[in-house]
């Protein structure tokens, strides 16, 4: 089955990576954490993030305890936070979620935010996503026929209402398709101008952080890659992605040799954050 | 006399073919109990109603219950998938009509409202909308003019941005069709014998199911003497007179956490997505936990004392007092 159950990144949530390449084994982080530290970089100081769970969470802790101590987190069961959870949580209803948080109240209430604009950042996992960043987690063809996956949960509400989203999955072909077979969750639709074409006020992808890569969108609202991660090839990339993804080169002609910028590792505070939280690895392992 | 048990409540309330809202606070405080008296009593023909169902939906819809299902998300929230509903549909072409976790909210408010759709944003652009007989595209009659920042002043927008969405406002609406549950059924900490509800932790979509709903039915871990309930009014998310029926079931919730109460069963949700890969093994999984138990205290009894003991709380956090004084 070319997209098993446990690949399957559902909603807002992300189900971890599979860790184990050779290549990243040899360095002192895992896949997850990479991903982890990428997706943390991606919140700023002071911003208001819908956080979603698994890999997202721990990126948001990651965030407030090194470059954004004043991030505020929001969780789609009315849970808002200004401190990130004591202990690890599995899901955002966790008892630990609710004790200390600033304010608990309804999904209404978190949604209104959200669509008010308020909201500067979301996080979404989804079992496809397309050349314009658009998600699929409602369903997908297997062999055998059509798959049904969990389906939107808070995720389209995400990607329709967010200043800007970002995505987390597993780098494989059948997992980037050259367009989605249902958009559950739009992005940029079928390229620029779509979103206000078809109602949507603000938005859209900002980066997919994936096993291999970090894709950035340009002004056309398509898909390229941004950064490879450390070890591996563009090779490597193109031949898992589903469509012809565009390859900025860098204007420095020296750096000719080699356009793509690396992900940068995780620094030693990023882990120490991880693993603080993380301890048995249960998400970043 | 609402104080009913679990099988009496079942039994009056929810009929065959009633549509029913259950696991409304999303991962927190979704009444197993109710449930599994459901799935006992043999209900069919029900259509689930919920935002996020994590496994009850799964389990009811293994249980032959279940003849079709709004909702957001269908699934093992900790896991990935529920095989049950993922079998239902695949191979058995069980009704689904694809909802958003805010158009789920927004369908419950507006019966709530009494209105018939309350407008939204989201989804515009999505397949979610395509066929769906709870969204349609409307035109509003007034423009979404600015958009607020922190300090109440419009947002400056970035050049980048108006330069790919324009600045012109938008005039199309998503109109989310109105839902009214035959039934709501909630899981609270305490309630009185009236139903006059308190619930701390996160509320989901509770509160507008229960507006919405015709009959509701309140689960409580205890029933207290309404003075409790009306020390503290601003934590009651159900007034008695919308109920119908209260069940006093500690664990009610088991494997779901109630703040204050019980933690989240973790291993219970990584087992059940282990044991029901199968029909056969999900039919033998339902035996055990559901038919093969007369009720909950039964239920508790087969988790044991040790697993009981281990999800209490173990370390009490109190809210500072509150002065309602004059």
């Amino acid at each position: 089955m070319a997209i098993t159950n446990e690949h399957v990144a559902t909603g807002t949530l992300v189900r971890p990576a599979e860790r184990s390449s050779a290549e990243v084994l040899s360095r002192h982080y895992t896949l997850s954490e990479l991903m982890v530290a990428t997706a943390a970089r991606e919140i700023r100081d002071g911003e208001v993030v819908f956080v979603g769970m698994r890999l997202p969470l721990i990126a948001f802790v990651v965030a407030k305890k090194t470059h954004a101590p004043n991030a505020i987190g929001l969780f789609e069961n009315g849970v808002i936070r200004a401190t990130p959870a004591a202990e690890l949580i599995y899901t955002m209803a966790d008892p630990p979620n609710i004790l200390g948080a600033t304010q608990c109240l309804d999904m209404l209430g978190v949604m209104s935010l959200l669509q008010s604009g308020r909201v500067h950042l979301g996080f979404l996992g989804a079992a496809e996503v397309d050349r314009f960043g658009n998600l699929n987690s409602t369903e997908v063809r297997g062999p055998k026929g059509v798959i049904r996956l969990p389906g939107s949960g808070g995720a389209c509400d995400i990607a329709s209402l967010a200043q800007r989203f970002v995505v987390l999955l597993e780098h494989k072909r059948e997992r980037l398709p050259a367009r989605v077979s249902f958009l559950t969750s739009p992005g940029n639709g079928d390229g620029a101008g779509w979103r206000k074409r078809v109602g949507l006020p603000r938005g859209g992808p900002a980066a997919v952080i994936t096993t291999k890569a970090v894709l950035r969108f340009d002004e056309d609202g398509e898909a390229y890659l941004a950064s490879l991660h450390p070890g591996v090839e563009v090779e490597d990339v193109l031949s898992n992605t589903g469509w012809n993804l565009k390859i900025p080169t860098l204007p420095k002609p020296g750096r000719m040799g080699q356009p793509v910028a690396e992900t940068p590792e995780p620094s030693p505070e990023e882990l120490k954050a991880i693993r603080e939280y993380d301890k048995e690895a249960f998400w970043t392992g | 006399m609402k104080l009913l048990t679990m099988r009496e409540a079942i039994a009056e309330l929810v009929p065959d073919g009633a549509s029913l809202a259950i696991g409304l606070q999303l991962e927190q405080m979704i009444p197993f109990a109710a449930g599994h008296e459901i799935i006992r009593q043999k209900r069919r023909g029900l259509t689930l109603i919920g935002p996020i169902s994590d496994i009850l939906f799964d389990q009811m819809i293994g249980a032959g219950c279940v003849e079709k299902v709004i909702a957001a998300w269908v699934g093992n929230v900790m896991m990935g998938s529920a095989y049950n509903f993922r079998r239902a549909v695949e191979e058995h072409g069980l009704e689904v009509v694809n909802m958003t976790n805010f158009t789920v909210a927004l369908a419950l408010q507006a019966g709530a409202m009494g209105m018939p759709f309350l407008p939204t944003i989201s989804a515009l652009g999505s397949d979610v909308t395509k066929g769906n007989q709870f969204l349609a595209e409307i035109e509003s009659p007034f423009s979404l003019e600015q958009e607020p920042c922190g300090d109440g002043r419009p947002r400056p927008s970035r050049p980048s941005e108006a330069r790919r969405t324009g600045s012109e406002p938008s005039k199309k609406l998503l109109a989310v069709r109105a839902l009214n549950p035959d039934v709501t059924i909630v899981h609270v900490q305490r309630a009185d014998a009236e139903g006059n509800a308190h619930c701390w932790g996160n509320f989901g979509v509770m509160i507008e199911a229960v507006r919405a709903a015709k009959r509701v039915i309140v689960v409580a871990e205890e029933i207290v003497e309404p003075e409790i309930i009306a020390s503290d009014p601003n934590r009651t998310v159900v007034p008695g007179f919308l109920v119908n029926a209260v069940i006093e079931c500690r664990y009610g919730a088991h494997p779901s956490p109630v703040q204050g109460y019980y933690k989240r069963d973790d291993t219970f949700f990584r087992q059940y997505h282990e044991q029901t890969k199968t029909k056969s093994d999900s039919d033998a999984w339902l035996d055990r936990w559901v038919y093969g138990v007369a009720d909950r205290r039964a239920y508790m009894n087969q988790l044991g004392a040790c697993r009981v003991d281990e999800l209490s709380v173990k370390q009490h956090a109190y809210a500072a007092q509150t002065d309602f004084g004059y």
